[in-house]
């Protein structure tokens, strides 16, 4: 009895101190975002905390600036074509490497996922260098392609999961009634992965909208949203990029919401 | 027995079917492929190839001679030693938590693990700059509650560093560490307790050991990706903390050094391969 009690209450400190200590890691993961919000709509030329008084001062520069305006409209274009060309594809060698039966498929899997474990400097030092020699180096188009291809992989893995819950007897069963394999696919199999294909888009999209070092090697000055911003926290921590980071938080708050929405497996690696 | 009759026809016909169907869902790889071997692999292999231009070894024998890229190295190893060290003590507590807590504040962990995943890198590098600086946040709170006199060294260093690389890090052992956990059988943990283990035995001896196959995968994740860290260190480091990848962009963007920097890229993928190879090893030895 009594050591029953004893057990319960150690298990009882042991619960309240993983509870502290989890509180502690959700203190220290969320601090960063919580503290560029009150700095953002200050109204001080200078990083103070508190802000002596608000405003909304350094969005208007934000908003005011061409140079903080072209790097961001770019950065949501290379961001539109690479999800468009990353979800195509992946989706593509997604359904190729879940359902298909055919020699050297498991090496192409890997061949596919190695973009992940391969350092983002490595892979720019690679690419500028076969980049130069076609005089892609400082166009919006050479970074697109290369964001496609770190893009990739996140695509398929969350495809390919999805893919692996849907009953390919469906399939076989609109084929045995006269659909061809093509309109089984798209009719049948399509649908069924969709939440997984606005996801997988939405990941391929936010990839490149946050991707800085291959953009730091194909592109030049300002061409991105996020060396711009690379730029300005080197040589002046003035705050307009804490109003940036504020509308890049937010943004990523919509996506999140919209993919929970609509789409399916938002934690990847998992 | 006309039904007999067909059969064979209608098996023969099924049977191409299917051996057409195998090459269409293999043809549905080759535009990803061809992309990837034009424009991923095709360009690693040129970068090895000019690590030993001229056909010899010479840049590698610069990379493994002088102390000092040695040294880089030994340090970039150290670091990323020590963000997956912290990150296993912060997170598999914190993995658990999100196993076991009840709904709603399993939710609510969750979405503070996944929202700063999400966030972008340069954001929360900010963020720690705003929060370590010498007029930062942190420091301000210390000097203005008595707690020090003088600002704390928190930013440009290995400390900053290693805090941001942490931060960024963290999500990527949490979840599959989480994922491992979600599938452990309580049972087994209540019987041991039933039996009469004290909880750090059941600890010891049965969650640690069920768990272990996710701390590995996590583990070699932010290992790796550790390994290869550009942005954090070059920001919160403020060069005076020097990582591979800080050499690799030194010796390309101001050197113009392409055939030692094509021989750091080769090593460091080296590195990162024998690392993999080498935790995944211990993962099987340690399950076996």
């Amino acid at each position: 009895m009594t050591a029953r009690r004893r057990g319960s209450r150690g298990r009882r400190a042991a619960r309240i101190t993983l509870y502290a200590w989890s509180g502690l890691v959700f203190l220290f993961l969320l601090l960063p975002l919580v503290v560029v919000f009150p700095i953002s709509f200050s109204d001080s030329a200078y990083l103070q905390f508190p802000p002596p008084r608000y405003s909304l001062r350094w969005y208007r520069e934000f908003l005011a600036d061409p140079n903080w305006l072209d790097a961001t409209w770019r950065s949501v274009k290379i961001g539109c074509v690479t999800a468009v060309a990353a979800t195509i594809l992946g989706t593509l060698l997604a359904i190729s490497l879940v359902r298909g039966t055919y020699p050297g498929k498991g090496l192409l899997e890997q061949f596919v996922m190695a973009p992940i474990a391969l350092p983002s400097i490595v892979y720019s030092v690679a690419a500028y260098k076969l980049f130069s020699t076609f005089q892609l180096v400082g166009s919006w188009q050479g970074i697109a392609v290369a964001h496609t291809i770190h893009a990739l992989p996140l695509v398929v893995l969350v495809v390919g999961a999805s893919l692996r819950t849907v009953d390919i007897a469906t399939e076989m069963a609109a084929q045995g009634l006269g659909a061809s394999w093509f309109t089984a696919l798209r009719r049948i199999t399509l649908p069924q992965i969709r939440p997984a294909l606005v996801s997988a888009a939405f990941i391929a999209f936010i990839s490149s909208f946050d991707e800085l070092v291959i953009a730091m090697f194909l592109g030049g000055i300002n061409m991105t949203l996020p060396k711009k911003m690379f730029d300005s926290i080197l040589f002046e921590i003035d705050p307009t990029i804490a109003a940036v980071s504020v509308l890049q938080i937010a943004l990523v708050v919509i996506v999140l919401l919209v993919i929970g929405r609509f789409g399916s497996g938002v934690r990847p690696a998992a | 027995m006309q039904l007999t009759g067909e059969r064979p026809a209608a098996g023969q016909r099924r049977l191409s079917r299917a051996g057409r169907q195998r090459l269409l869902y293999a043809l549905l790889a080759a535009p990803g492929f061809l992309l990837l071997a034009i424009v991923f692999a095709y360009p690693l292999v040129d970068l090895m190839r000019l690590s030993i231009e001229n056909g010899t070894l010479a840049h590698y024998e610069e990379v493994f001679s002088g102390g000092l890229y040695v040294g880089v190295f030994w340090n970039t190893v150290r670091i990323a030693g020590l963000v997956t060290l912290l990150c296993a003590v912060l997170g598999y507590p914190v993995a658990h938590f999100l196993a076991t807590a009840p709904r709603g504040w399993a939710l609510f962990g969750l979405l503070c693990v996944v929202l700063p995943f999400w966030t972008s890198l340069l954001v929360r590098t900010y963020a720690w700059m705003i929060l370590l600086g010498n007029n930062g946040i942190i420091n301000k709170l210390l000097v203005s509650t008595g707690l020090i006199q003088k600002p704390l060294p928190l930013l440009h260093n290995e400390f900053g560093v290693v805090v941001g690389m942490v931060h960024v890090l963290l999500p990527y052992f949490v979840f599959p560490v989480y994922a491992v956990m979600l599938r452990v059988d309580r049972n087994l943990m209540a019987a041991a307790e039933g039996l009469g283990a004290p909880m750090w035995q059941v600890l010891r001896r049965i969650y640690l050991p069920l768990t272990m196959p996710g701390v590995v995968a996590g583990a070699t994740l932010v290992f790796i990706l550790a390994l290869g860290f550009f942005i954090t260190p070059a920001l919160l480091g403020g060069g005076k903390v020097m990582m591979v990848a800080l050499l690799i962009e030194q010796q390309v963007a101001q050197m113009l050094n392409w055939g030692l920097a094509s021989a750091l890229c080769m090593v460091l993928v080296a590195a990162i391969l024998v690392s993999y190879a080498a935790i995944k090893q211990l993962g099987r030895s340690r399950t076996a």
